[in-house]
């Protein structure tokens, strides 16, 4: 049974984090366009959360943004790492999450095989 | 879309891009027959003639507007299961719309996943004051964004995991005791 009252609870507990996520996290960044939500992308970013959560990644930040004008490829799912190029997927499933957090999130290594853009950070 | 709920979620994107710091959800499974939801903000609001513009499939297409889009599926998805979709707005005031379906007509489509439209929502929204009420006959469950920011303080909102994983399994609780409680009468 879950009351408002356990937000009591929870705020104690998360003080020793928040220090921790100041820093400039990862960023995960999903297309919330009409389309893009026909196509699942409600269902993508649930599966992020939950993933993100199972693993304590709590210094990612999860965004959205509108139609980018590639309906075509949705659900798109953007990774980017500090200081490293933003990797653009396409047709991301609710099952390709736990890979691109595990290989990309984490470690570094881009899904080839997924990416439909790749745009260099500026400075 | 495929249910209610993913209308919902892209309804509530144009009050978001139209700068809604609150928006007012309510959700009624069963008003004189009709399945109703009511979704309210106080973004800056449409004039007269975009009012009248953002039903339009073509126009809103030809606009490449990334706002409004959803428009037209969710007036002909109404309109389809016998009822009708009407939208009120005021410049500078904010955008009211209303869409009701035949609870029973074949073409409704379920309500779906309401929690997890909610949780995406103010993950990706945290500033947003989000009221939802949900009914259904005499049962009733209300949510307020704002009572939840203030039990956990400035510093934490629903972008923490713990958080976003309790306010799941809250919202499911709670909108499965309405149904249950409604279905049990
Ligand atoms: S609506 Fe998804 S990219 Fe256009």
């Amino acid at each position: 049974m879950k009351t408002l009252e356990d937000l009591k609870a929870l705020r104690e507990k998360l003080k020793g984090d928040i220090k921790v996520r100041q820093k400039q996290g990862t960023k995960i960044i999903i297309g919330m366009g009409t389309c893009c939500i026909a196509a699942g992308a409600r269902e993508v970013m649930s599966a992020v959360l939950d993933e993100l959560a199972v693993r304590k990644l709590n210094d990612v930040q999860v965004q959205q943004t509108g139609c980018i004008g590639m309906c075509e490829k949705e659900v798109l799912l953007d990774v980017i790492r500090p200081d490293e190029p933003r990797i653009t997927y396409g047709n991301v499933k609710p099952a390709d999450v736990k890979r691109i957090i595990a290989d990309h999130v984490v470690n570094g290594r881009i899904i080839e095989d997924l990416v439909v853009g790749k745009i260099e950070q500026e400075g | 879309m495929r249910e209610i709920a993913l209308h919902i979620l892209d309804l509530i994107q144009n009050s978001i891009a139209a700068s809604a710091k609150k928006v007012f959800l309510d959700v009624n499974e069963d008003e004189e027959g009709y399945f109703v939801f009511r979704i309210c903000d106080d973004g800056k609001g449409m004039n007269a003639d975009l009012l009248q513009k953002i039903r339009d499939p073509f126009v809103t297409t030809r606009l490449t507007r990334d706002v409004g889009l959803g428009i037209p599926f969710i007036a002909m998805s109404t309109e389809q299961s016998g009822g009708h979709l009407t939208i009120r707005s005021k410049e500078g005031v904010g955008t009211t719309i209303e869409a009701a379906f035949l609870r029973d007509h074949l073409d409704r489509p379920p309500l779906g996943d309401l929690a997890a439209t909610i949780r995406v929502i103010l993950v990706t929204n945290p500033e947003l004051q989000f009221i939802v009420r949900y009914r259904y006959g005499n049962n009733c469950f209300e949510f307020d964004s704002l009572a939840v920011k203030e039990m956990l303080g400035d510093e934490i909102d629903f972008s923490f995991p713990e958080v976003y994983l309790w306010l799941d399994a809250y919202l499911k609780q709670e909108i499965s005791k309405v149904r249950n409680d409604q279905e049990a009468t």
